[in-house]
């Protein structure tokens, strides 16, 4: 048995019994990593062998002690490179936070390590998490495990390549316009953005502070509702983290699709650029639920079509208000001039790279007096209504369905030059998003090779309800059991004692 | 003297700043306090480092409304924080938490108290709203500029007025009146050589009887109540010789130049300024609700205005209740001595006389001489009943604040109290008499202050003991008897 091959799940239990060391765990993953990662490309900052080890050690002795280790013991968890993981290079992908280490770790990372879990690195991912294909990351590209060639998808391109390449159990993401689903379907893994303020923000690093949420991706669907259930709950530290109390998730995992009513957004399945092959696997999925028990019609939500123009206003706007922080002057990259305006303006510069500075400039547009009334507040009237779309819909349906991304993943390189392009493969994840509703990506199959994902989009704080159709869903299919063709699986770290 | 002011209507809008006593910052859990090393009051949050977020300081809030009511605002049901983005080194997230489109507090009122006790103006109060302030530049010639994080993030009020007033003089009793009504309130220390109460100023002038508005200047960099009067008197004045020579008023920000008294114009930038507000989406709306704002404003203790009202319904004349009130350790003294039974003009003129010198002369206050007020009240009522005279009383009030010694002990100790008893004072009326003939002459020629003279002669010669009146009696009788 190698210890990749092994749920989030068996790994924690094992580890607790005693029956596999953490050690072991952790020496299976590394060797995985050294194994592929020259090829994925997931990690930007691979956390030295001797912590990861040493980690896992304090996770034995643990148990040694007859202390309970956690939920996640063992468990290697790669973190996206915008979440603080104390003494830890933090970069974002960006040149502007080159050499800076996070000074604390994020109150969803604390969380982990409370659980037991191993912080593997820190994930590739595009600058700012601007971008859905990994490629504006500052660093390199991170490459689709399921094809070297394509794009893992964005902007949590590298923890979900690193889940699917089996270098981590468990990531965390961030997901503001789909960074978690896109990703996590473009490489065949789940991933879940929760309700906004169900995971506490303090530590991400900020992109748009009203959309922002930390997620989890896993190879299958009870491993996301595990994580979910750590890293979730209140947190004094953010002021928009809810006071809702968590759920039972695996359980819900568990807990089948019947009786769910579940509508089908016609604005989403229908919506330009959606792939021929994506709409029938969709389909076949919703029919797979529906023998399983959920009643799936077509349903409208009319505002969708406007969502992504009124995102591509919110989003720069508040991150040209985020990101002033980068200016040089405290921390990060700082270049030299003569005086304060010219060191702001080249620090600014070439700290960023093009996409960040462009959303910068359109976020600076649509707050700068005159502009203010037709762009960023007529883009808050379209999410206000688009808050009363889905509000219609979920007084009739339990959960709305769609694709997570119109195609699969597409070549390196292919979108790079058009950003509109690159702005539409965000068509399906962008309503939940600028809602604030849980939505989550399931594999529902492939498409020349490539994974295509389910999108699930429930009510405020249901995400039972997502974990249960998205349970039921791959219960009823193997397609989370498929492992891309990266061969050379590293010598088994882990065997069974006794 | 003729001023070029003459003919112009001078328009004062002021925007004051006041730094609230919370202990903690306004977004975390950093102290507040004031003066101590640089960079030494900081976390994640208020250097603005990547990830950390703001969450709002309840008891900053609380004392928000607590000015917000002291003013007579209207508190809407919510507030909301916006985000206020420039770029400074000082400014460490390149934005700041303020209040635009629904500050806390709106259309209230400062009324500016007059001579006579009755207000001579009420200025309007456009807006009450909370913000975060920033670090501190220091440029230093050595280094170059440095940036201190300690005050970044500690709570402020902005309070705005209308443009209400009209005069430098007005400008600074309004300031007097907002300080002490924000220190009565408990809402701050606002101590301005600390930074925590700040000031700039909106001024225009328009020609005398007209309604329209000049243009606006705005005056900043004033360091001291008095130099708000200076610089908003040389700001008005300047207006006013450009205006009468038909030149325009630029619109523009000026800073005060302390050193050489003028006021000059800044960098042209922060003109252009577009700060470019939005909704702070780290922070929810701040719901306000009504039980809690009832129950901030039935906390308010008596503010400076109302007290006044207070004292001069007592008997005390306007000018010492004005100074009473402005002078709050003053005024803690008079209250327990009218307390304690003391009549309360008489408590007012001792407060403001004896005690206030004894407490300029030696440094100490009631914290030292905890029962003065209550020992004033019983030595005036040995003044009251005529047991000592008015003299003797001031000698006894010293005695008893330097020894802790009861009043009437002290005197009975002395042997000091006062001598009414005409036959006691004979001798010495008759002494006093025959030494100073003179005044006798001129007395009996119609010179009543001859009379006067006489009697502090008899006061002198019994050490004050002598009672006044009685003394005046006996001399004039002893006059005409010849």
């Amino acid at each position: 048995m190698n210890a990749t091959e092994l749920s989030a799940r068996e790994i924690a239990r094992l580890v607790a019994l005693r029956e596999l060391s953490a050690v072991e765990v952790a020496r299976a993953y590394l060797a995985r990593r050294e194994a592929v990662d020259a090829r994925v490309r997931a990690f930007l900052h691979p956390a030295p062998a001797d912590e990861v080890l040493r980690a896992a050690r304090a996770v034995d002795e643990k148990v040694a002690r007859g202390e309970t280790p956690g939920p996640l013991a063992g468990v290697p968890v790669a973190v996206k490179d915008n979440i603080s993981v104390e003494g830890r290079p933090l970069t974002c992908g960006s040149r502007i936070l080159e050499g800076y280490r996070a000074p604390y770790s994020a109150t969803a990372v604390r969380r982990l390590l409370a659980a037991g879990a191993l912080v593997v690195g820190g994930a590739n991912m595009d600058e700012f998490a601007m971008g859905s294909s990994t490629e504006n990351s500052a660093y390199f590209p991170t490459h689709n495990p399921w094809d070297l060639a394509r794009v893992p998808g964005g902007s949590s391109g590298g923890p979900a390549a690193a889940v699917a390449a089996q270098e981590a159990a468990l990531a965390l993401g961030s997901d503001t316009g789909g960074s978690v689903r896109q990703p996590a379907a473009l490489c065949g893994v789940v991933g879940l953005k929760p309700t906004y303020g169900r995971v506490s923000r303090y530590g991400l690093v900020a992109f748009a502070s009203s959309l922002d949420q930390i997620g989890p991706f896993a190879r299958d669907v009870t491993d996301v509702a595990l994580a979910l259930s750590v890293i979730a709950g209140h947190d004094p530290m953010d002021a928009t983290s809810a006071q809702v109390p968590v759920g039972d998730y695996v359980r819900a995992a568990e807990a089948g699709v019947r009786g769910l009513r579940i509508g089908v957004p016609r604005e989403l399945v229908e919506a330009d650029g959606i792939d021929g092959d994506v709409r029938e696997l969709v389909a076949a999925a919703l029919e797979t639920l529906a023998e399983r028990g959920a009643h799936v019609e077509e349903c409208h939500l009319p505002t969708a079509a406007t969502a992504l123009e009124a995102y591509y206003v919110v989003a720069p706007a508040e991150a040209s208000a985020n990101l002033a922080r980068f200016d040089g002057v405290r921390y990060g990259f700082r270049a030299a001039a003569g005086d304060l305006e010219a060191m702001y303006a080249r620090t600014r510069g070439e700290g960023f790279g093009r996409e960040v500075r462009r959303r910068i400039a359109l976020g600076t547009f649509a707050l700068s007096a005159g502009y203010r009334e037709a762009y960023y507040l007529r883009a808050q009237r379209v999410r206000q209504k688009l808050l009363l779309d889905f509000q219609r819909a979920f007084a009739r349906y339990d959960l709305l369905a769609a694709p997570t991304s119109p195609t699969v993943a597409f070549p390196l390189g292919e979108r790079v030059e058009d950003p509109l392009s690159m702005y539409v493969n965000d068509i399906c994840t962008i309503p939940a998003s600028l809602a604030g509703l849980p939505a989550i990506s399931v594999p529902c199959g492939f498409s020349g090779g490539l994974p295509v994902g389910l999108q699930l989009i429930g009510p405020a704080f249901a995400e039972e309800t997502l974990f249960r159709a998205a349970g039921a869903y791959q219960d009823a299919t193997s397609w989370h059991r498929r492992r891309p063709p990266l061969g050379g699986l590293a010598p088994a770290g882990g065997r069974r004692r006794g | 003297m003729t001023s070029p002011a003459q003919g112009w209507e001078v328009v004062i809008g002021l925007e004051v700043h006041v730094e609230l006593a919370t202990r903690s910052k306004m977004f975390c859990a950093c102290p507040a306090t004031f003066g101590d090393l640089p960079n030494t009051n900081v976390c994640p949050v208020c250097l603005g480092l990547p990830g950390s977020l703001p969450v709002p300081n309840r008891r900053a809030i609380e004392l928000a409304l607590r000015a917000a009511l002291a003013l007579g605002c209207r508190i809407p049901p919510a507030a909301r924080f916006d985000r206020k983005n420039y770029h400074y080194p000082d400014l460490p997230k390149g934005y700041q938490i303020s209040q635009y489109e629904e500050p806390l507090g709106i259309q209230g009122h400062l009324d500016l108290p007059g001579e006579d006790g009755e207000p001579r103006r009420r200025v309007r109060i456009r807006r009450v709203h909370l913000e975060e302030d920033t670090g501190k530049s220091v440029h230093d010639p050595e280094f170059g500029t440095l940036v201190d994080l300690n005050r970044a993030g500690v709570p402020l009020i902005e309070i705005v007025s209308e443009p209400d007033l009209r005069s430098a003089d007005e400008a600074r009793a309004y300031l007097e009146e907002l300080r002490d009504t924000m220190l009565y309130a408990g809402v701050s220390d606002v101590k301005m050589e600390e930074g925590s109460l700040r000031c700039d100023a909106n001024v225009s002038l328009r020609p005398a009887g007209s309604q329209a508005w000049g243009t606006l200047v705005e005056v900043k960099n004033m360091n001291s109540f008095r130099s708000v009067k200076l610089a908003l008197e040389y700001e008005a004045e300047r207006q006013a010789r450009l205006l009468s020579e038909g030149l325009p008023v630029r619109r523009e920000t000026r800073h005060w130049d302390e050193r050489e008294g003028v006021t000059r114009p800044g960098r042209g930038k922060e003109e252009a300024e577009d700060y470019r507000y939005f909704p702070e989406p780290d922070l929810p709306p701040l719901a306000l609700p009504a039980a809690w704002v009832e129950e901030i404003r039935t906390s308010l203790p008596e503010l400076p205005a109302a007290r006044r009202r207070r004292y001069q319904s007592l008997g005390v004349r306007p000018y010492d209740a004005r100074i009473l009130v402005a002078e709050r350790h003053l005024g803690e003294f008079f209250e327990r001595a009218v307390q304690a039974g003391a009549e309360p003009q008489a408590a007012a003129n001792w407060t403001l006389v004896e005690w206030q010198a004894y407490v300029k002369e030696t440094g100490k206050g009631l914290a030292e001489r905890p029962d003065a007020p209550e020992k004033l009240a019983k030595l005036l009522a040995l003044l009251a009943r005529g047991a000592i005279s008015g003299p003797v009383a001031k000698d006894v009030f010293r005695e008893m604040l330097e020894t802790g010694g009861d009043p009437e002990a002290i005197v009975a100790a002395s042997g000091r109290q006062q001598i009414a008893d005409e036959k006691e004072l004979l001798a010495v009326a008759r002494e006093v008499l025959s030494a100073n003939e003179k005044a006798v002459a001129d007395y009996r020629k119609g010179k009543r202050n001859a009379l006067a003279f006489l009697v502090g002669q008899v006061m002198r010669t019994t050490r004050g003991r002598a009672n006044p009146e009685a003394a005046a009696r006996l001399l004039e009788r002893l006059i005409e008897e010849g």
